[in-house]
């Protein structure tokens, strides 16, 4: 079903504010793709044509493009897009074991979506967040040193329609409004950005262990070899 | 023995705004350069011998030195790239810096855009962190309004527009030539090389591309001179450094700390291995560095020595497994990824990752024979050096490295006919009874 006109003429909007940021209008195809994938939830073949009009392109190349990257669905996807990591550390600190759980308990495989039409699940790969391992992603916000137990309450709440809050992160928003953010949109829900605190535990660790080490102050340090670590070869002695 | 320098105010409960950021002596360092000449800039950064911190510990200093001297043609304007796309398994550091001080990394790519005299700068952020982009985006925007960005900032004269990319989910666009033709609207591929992206880069005009880190570490470097870096760390490997110890450690996170530091130092600091556990194998950069024993435990975590013991520092993310954890398991799943990531434009990488995968998927049944570990070294062999990209030959560090070290355990899986490991004892959560 082609875009009503309405739609469309919203979507072209944007579709300029986009271009415009690039010095070529072709750097503006993924952000388009993220901007169409907002508005349905994946890529249709309307959102494809819409990405090729804007650019000048063909659809052939627009989806040569698309189905490079794994964040672009191909097929309506759900509300909530439930990513367990399942790269090595995230694997073997039990994300497997996640991943089993929740394949079983929603009686769904590897990016297929809930009847309802809630959640999504997939297993990805590493998302940079490996000391917080085993970690969950939903519409690609973190949640941190999950169990599997704690994933099925983390799912049963997204379908009882109760987002929980991310770890580190602005409450969750649906797969949809963060397509539009991934666009380059700023997401205009009041406290946002600010949501989350500075960090969790783990990115505060080696500071934390600084402080409780008396380290010093390594800013405002004027020792020339201060925090020199050079160590005498073998053979040299020492 | 830890140096908190980029994150020493990262418990600040808001130190990702810019009021936070001015009251840390934030763009003092822009001040700097703007009263500089470019080229004292660039001089100023191979002066503090800093050296990329994406894997490959390329002095960034010289790296901008090879864009184009001498009057702009300006059909051929210079950009700055800055590589946020941090997919290497194991890493972790770019993310929490970007979500805590973004403004480090945008102060950061202003100096270094006005030292290369570019005119567009990007951060190619990778997508899956939707709450980093929220921040990134804020802080250039409060940026603009300040003055910091856009036209004639500072009243400069200098001209400097900085965009937020988010990237859509592929490891290959992290290789910097791949990510160049991702920003340009491509599939993801690797370019040949030469040229080299500072003679032909993004739409084929001079560019640099840098790692997140790397950017985050100039404000300081100009704030504080080039000695006060190089009172950090050792000769050749000189600075402070975001370590990321992950896995079976008690207190896992984020470290820095001087170049050259050991990793039992770090583990000293971060409460050791997981109690009751030995330390049985780590990486000390990401999947792509061959892994590393207990036997290593001293070796100073720099350039250097990290290559003297077989291994790269690469991207400093220290992998850390116990003795619960199946090395089999372990390097099947990181082949299965680079299987998975191959971009398919060479056919080592693309058919050797292939036939690793199902190799390996046999081992770890139990079901494979000495030859399978034969034929795995031949055709790392094959792939090392032959492929079009370093992807092709990461891909061979856990297969050859964990052969090295490990290729008892590798026959006692065909030798009992499966794993003799216990999965669930190598969970966080083991014996919690879940
Ligand atoms: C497969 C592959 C993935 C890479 N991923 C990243 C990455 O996510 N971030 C990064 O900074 N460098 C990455 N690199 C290294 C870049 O190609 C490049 O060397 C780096 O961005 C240069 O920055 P630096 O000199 O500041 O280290 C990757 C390289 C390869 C081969
Ligand atoms: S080595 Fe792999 S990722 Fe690199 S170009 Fe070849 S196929 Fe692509
Ligand atoms: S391995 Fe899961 S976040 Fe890195």
């Amino acid at each position: 079903m082609p875009y009503d006109p309405e739609v469309r003429e919203r979507l072209e909007r944007d579709a300029k504010q986009i271009i415009a940021r690039y010095p070529q209008p072709r750097s503006a195809l993924q952000p388009l793709l993220h901007l169409v994938q907002a508005e349905e939830g994946y890529l249709s073949q309307d959102g494809i044509g819409f990405c090729a009009d804007q650019l000048g392109l063909t659809r052939a190349e627009v989806t040569a493009v698309a189905t490079f990257y794994t964040m672009y669905k191909r097929r309506p996807s759900g509300a909530y897009h439930v990513g367990v990591c399942t790269n090595t550390l995230c694997a073997i600190m039990g994300g497997d074991a996640i991943f089993a759980q929740l394949k079983e308990h929603l009686g769904i495989e590897h990016e297929e979506t809930t009847e309802d039409g809630a959640v999504t699940l997939e297993h990805i790969e590493c998302n940079a967040a490996c000391d917080y391992a085993p970690v969950v992603m939903v519409n690609w916000e973190f949640f941190d040193q999950v169990t599997p137990q704690s994933s099925v309450q983390l799912v049963d709440d997204l379908r009882a329609g109760n987002p929980p809050t991310p770890s580190r992160g602005a409450s969750l928003c649906t797969f949809k409004e963060v397509s539009r953010i991934l666009a380059g949109f700023p997401d205009e829900r009041f406290g946002a950005v600010d949501a989350g605190g500075p960090a969790g535990e783990a990115t505060l660790a080696g500071l934390r262990a600084a402080r409780e080490s008396g380290a010093g102050d390594p800013w405002n340090s004027t020792e020339p070899d201060a925090y020199r670590m050079d160590r005498p070869t073998e053979g040299e002695g020492g | 023995m830890l140096t908190p320098v980029m994150s020493r105010y990262w418990d600040h409960p808001q130190s990702w705004t810019l009021d936070t950021y001015l009251a840390n002596d934030g763009y003092q360092g822009l001040r700097k350069a703007l009263a500089m000449e470019p080229a004292e800039v660039v001089q100023l950064v191979k002066d503090s011998g800093l050296r990329g911190r994406g894997g490959a510990g390329f002095p960034a200093g010289v790296k901008w030195g090879f864009m184009p001297q001498g009057p702009i043609d300006p059909a051929k304007p210079h950009y700055l790239v800055v590589n946020a796309d941090e997919s290497e398994p194991g890493t972790c550091k770019d993310i929490p810096l970007m979500m805590a001080t973004p403004h480090l990394l945008v102060e950061g790519s202003i100096i270094a855009a006005y030292a290369m005299r570019a005119s567009h700068a990007f951060i190619y952020v990778r997508g899956e962190v939707v709450h980093v982009l929220r921040r990134l985006q804020r802080a250039v925007f409060e940026a603009y309004e300040a003055g910091y960005l856009g036209r004639n900032i500072l009243g400069s004269g200098y001209d400097i527009e900085l965009i937020v990319h988010a990237g859509s989910g592929a490891y290959i666009c992290g290789e910097e030539t791949a990510l160049l033709d991702s920003l340009e609207g491509f599939r993801g591929q690797p370019r040949l090389r030469p040229p080299f992206p500072a003679q032909s880069g993004l739409y084929a005009c001079p560019t640099t591309v840098n790692n997140a880190e790397t950017i985050a570490s100039v404000p300081p470097i100009l704030v504080k001179g080039a000695s006060w870096f190089r009172s950090f760390g050792t000769e050749k490997s000189t600075g402070f450094t975001l370590f990321s110890l992950s896995g079976h450690v008690a207190r896992p996170g984020q470290y820095e700390a001087p170049l050259g530091v050991t990793l039992r130092e770090l583990l000293d600091a971060a409460g050791g291995v997981r109690p009751g556990h030995e330390l049985k194998f780590w990486t000390p950069g990401g999947s792509s560095t061959p892994i590393l024993t207990a036997e290593h435990l001293d070796v100073p975590l720099d350039y250097e020595s990290i290559g003297s013991a077989g291994s790269m520092l690469g991207t400093k993310a220290l992998q850390i497994f116990d003795d619960t954890t199946c090395v089999v398991r372990a390097v099947l799943r990181w082949t299965e990824f680079y299987a998975h990531e191959s971009c398919g434009k060479c056919t080592p990488c693309r058919e050797g990752t292939y036939w690793m995968v199902q190799i390996l998927q046999r081992l770890e049944r139990g079901e494979g024979s000495k030859e399978d570990l034969e034929t795995m070294l031949d055709a790392s062999d094959n792939i090392l050096g032959r492929s079009f990209c370093a992807l092709g030959d990461g891909a061979t560090s856990p297969i050859t490295s964990s052969i090295q070290y490990f290729r008892d355990e590798y026959i006692e899986h065909f030798a009992q006919g499966g794993c003799p490991f216990d999965a669930e004892a190598a969970t966080l959560f083991a014996g919690a009874g879940l």
